[in-house]
């Protein structure tokens, strides 16, 4: 894919959408996206632009999620659900290797299922603009680190990404705190921003590739006028303006690291179950155990790669017990690395303001809260 | 392998057999089981029996009359390792329920001539009695984890036996989290993992069959079930099921209650 820029936005009309996914189609790519599944908006695959969850919104609140059917046919009408693109590129459970054992020793096989489903080109279809910068966290961590990761950069290196920008953020978007949204940043084949006026329902595409660029141009569309833009910004303008949470960042890393003694700490450690859902649903989450199986006769291994969580205690068990015993030091750990030592790390925050830590806490910690609360006792004159 | 095969028992206490006839359920890997081990001592699934000693006992079942007491002492003394097999042997099982009332009263009521039973007044887990290697949780147990632990036993490596929430089970299965998109309460966030998130996978809150994870939040998660609209009632059944008497399901309404 080329970093060629593509100027010329279009307008594709929804009457004519069917054909930019029939294009996608035809170009070899199977086509996962958002759909309505167990009462939340989900990823899977995507028989037809149908589909999508046309029609439907939800309510996001500290945890809490509802759908509910908005009056109108919108088909990006909806923020983030509970998977996000994690789940296709690091999947939760994954076999890395397999040996089996032979006369003279043993042999290892890599070529599973697991490499064909790596090597299958998939469309990311209505990627949002805080999960495109998500993946570009997780790139920096699996493709871009020391040492590649094998079978993430095989999947990322076929997904085509169509993202989407928000024009409904939910209860617990923050993306514009953390400069990640509610438009959609770089690292797109094509973005699209969906106009519902008196113009009609029509869709602002823009190519951030050839191949995005040259998808456009493959469809029935138009050239964008002022009128439209005018449209598409009035739309970001809007969501921007209703975003449900805030976080304010100003010099989040420092102010994390003279706070690590403060009494929040001891408060969120009272709610915090340390059941690790947050890290789970987080779409920046990294983190893994390997394992070993063995069948009964010892003859056939397994090693297996299946997410983890700083929130257990086996994540810091070393010889001799466990590092971080206490909630308190947990959940402080989580939230000093994802908004500060993240920094130091990768050169980014962890957290690019999706809100389902949030949403999906089943006690409904708010990082956003946490901060504002840390900060609040860090103001000189607070007290303690 | 050893020349030797290592050998196996499988020990009943007070319990339904449930645990034991997951291993029975072990249908595809029970043969090559049979080929790895020695089945010594389980009457479930044959007759002969084997005396001592054992280099890993099974014990499913709890403490429950008098004479347990010295039987499971003398299965300790036979068996290189013991492993509990259930709720029963790992937390005492719904028998404890008898733990939080007078079982003498209870027996006159279910027994025609509670002078013929001879019974202790408390079911208490194996490792009350004695020391235990390792406790494999549920009820009834995952055949999975059973057949990890036996495989785990026969390479002399550290079984994968996760003690972490439900929680994680369950969003690495995909499961739509109830307590959040429904409000329903769900006891997964404190229970120890093992049953792959069965119940949440159908939409239903975890009810604790795998008794307490490693770091249970208590108050926290019953203040949260309290705002679902879950009386003391409700908060009372959820918690005196199969491991009741495991802390800190024991103690955690009390605990609530007291410090209110
Ligand atoms: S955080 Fe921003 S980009 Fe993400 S779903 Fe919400 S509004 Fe959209
Ligand atoms: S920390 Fe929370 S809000 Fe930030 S990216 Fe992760 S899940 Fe989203
Ligand atoms: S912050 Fe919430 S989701 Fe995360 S571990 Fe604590 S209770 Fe669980
Ligand atoms: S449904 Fe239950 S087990 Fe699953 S994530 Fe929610 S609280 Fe945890």
């Amino acid at each position: 894919m080329g970093d060629a820029v593509h100027p010329r936005p279009a307008v594709i009309s929804r009457a004519d959408l069917p054909a930019l996914v029939d294009a996608i189609r035809a170009q070899g790519y199977a086509l996962l996206g958002p759909t309505v599944r167990d009462g939340t908006i989900q990823l899977g695959e995507l028989g037809a632009l149908e589909d999508l969850p046309i029609g439907w919104g939800d309510e996001q609140s500290p945890g809490s999620y509802r759908l509910h059917r908005r009056g109108h046919a919108r088909l990006f009408g909806w923020a983030v659900g509970p998977g996000s693109w994690k789940q296709m590129l690091f999947p939760s459970r994954e076999r890395m290797w397999s040996a089996d054992r032979t006369d003279d020793g043993f042999v290892i096989r890599t070529d599973d299922t697991d490499a064909a489903q790596a090597a299958r080109k998939v469309a990311f279809f209505g990627v949002r603009p805080c999960e495109l910068a998500a993946i570009a966290v997780q790139d920096r961590v699996f493709v871009h680190g020391a040492v590649p990761d094998r079978s993430y950069s095989a999947r990322r290196e076929r997904a085509l990404v169509v993202a989407v920008d928000c024009g409904e953020p939910s209860g617990t978007c923050f993306c514009v705190s953390m400069g990640t949204g509610p438009s959609t940043g770089p690292g797109y084949d094509l973005a699209l921003t969906e106009l519902d006026d008196e113009r009609g329902h029509r869709f602002l595409a823009r190519g951030g590739t050839d191949i995005g660029a040259q998808l456009v141009r493959g469809v029935p569309h138009r050239d964008a006028d002022a009128r439209d833009h005018a449209a598409a910004d009035a739309v970001i303008a809007s969501a921007t303006a209703r975003m449900g949470r805030q976080l304010d960042t100003t010099d989040l890393p420092a102010l994390l690291e003279r706070t690590l003694e403060s009494p929040r700490w001891d408060d969120v450690a009272q709610r915090c179950l340390t059941c690790a859902n947050c890290t789970l649903v987080c779409p920046t989450c990294f983190c893994s155990d390997w394992v070993e199986v063995a069948d009964l006769s010892g003859d056939h291994v397994e090693r297996w790669r299946r997410w983890a969580s700083c929130f257990t205690l086996a994540f810091s068990t070393v010889h001799g017990g466990t590092v971080r015993a206490s909630a308190r030091s947990r959940y402080r750990q989580w939230l000093t690395h994802k908004l500060g030592t993240w920094w130091d790390q990768f050169g980014t925050s962890g957290c690019v303001g999706c809100g389902r830590c949030i949403t999906w806490c089943p006690v409904g910690i708010d990082l956003t809260e946490e901060v504002r609360a840390l900060r609040e006792l860090d103001r000189p004159g607070a007290a303690p | 392998m050893t020349a030797r095969r290592p050998t196996l028992a499988v020990w009943k206490f007070a319990s339904c057999d449930g645990c034991q006839l997951s291993l029975l359920d072990c249908e595809d890997e029970l043969l090559p089981l049979a080929g790895t081990v020695e089945i010594a001592h389980f009457l479930e699934a044959s007759s002969a029996v084997v005396n001592g000693p054992y280099d890993l006992s099974l014990v499913e079942g709890s403490i429950t009359v008098p004479s347990d007491i010295e039987r499971i002492s003398q299965v300790r003394a036979a068996s290189r390792r013991l492993v509990t097999i259930g709720a029963c042997a790992t937390a005492g099982g719904i028998q404890a329920l008898r733990n939080f009332a007078d079982a003498p009263e209870m027996a006159a009521v279910v027994y025609a001539r509670p002078d013929y039973v001879r019974t202790l007044s408390t079911s208490t887990p194996i490792s009350a009695h004695v020391p235990v290697d390792l406790e494999l949780r549920g009820c009834p147990v995952d055949k999975g984890q059973l057949l990890e632990v036996i495989s785990a036993f026969l390479a002399e490596r550290r079984p994968d036996i996760p003690s972490y929430s439900v929680c994680v089970e369950c969003k690495q299965r995909g499961n739509v989290c109830v307590m959040v998109r429904d409000g329903v309460p769900c006891l997964g966030p404190v229970t120890h993992a093992g049953c792959g998130a069965l119940c949440p996978a159908y939409a239903r809150g975890c009810y604790g069959c795998f008794g307490p994870m490693d770091s249970a939040n208590m108050p926290s998660l019953l203040a949260t079930f309290r705002a679902c609209g879950v009386g003391d009632d409700g908060i009372e059944r959820m918690l005196h099921t199969y491991n009741a008497w495991a802390e800190p399901f024991r103690s955690a309404l009390d605990d609530e209650v007291d410090s209110r």
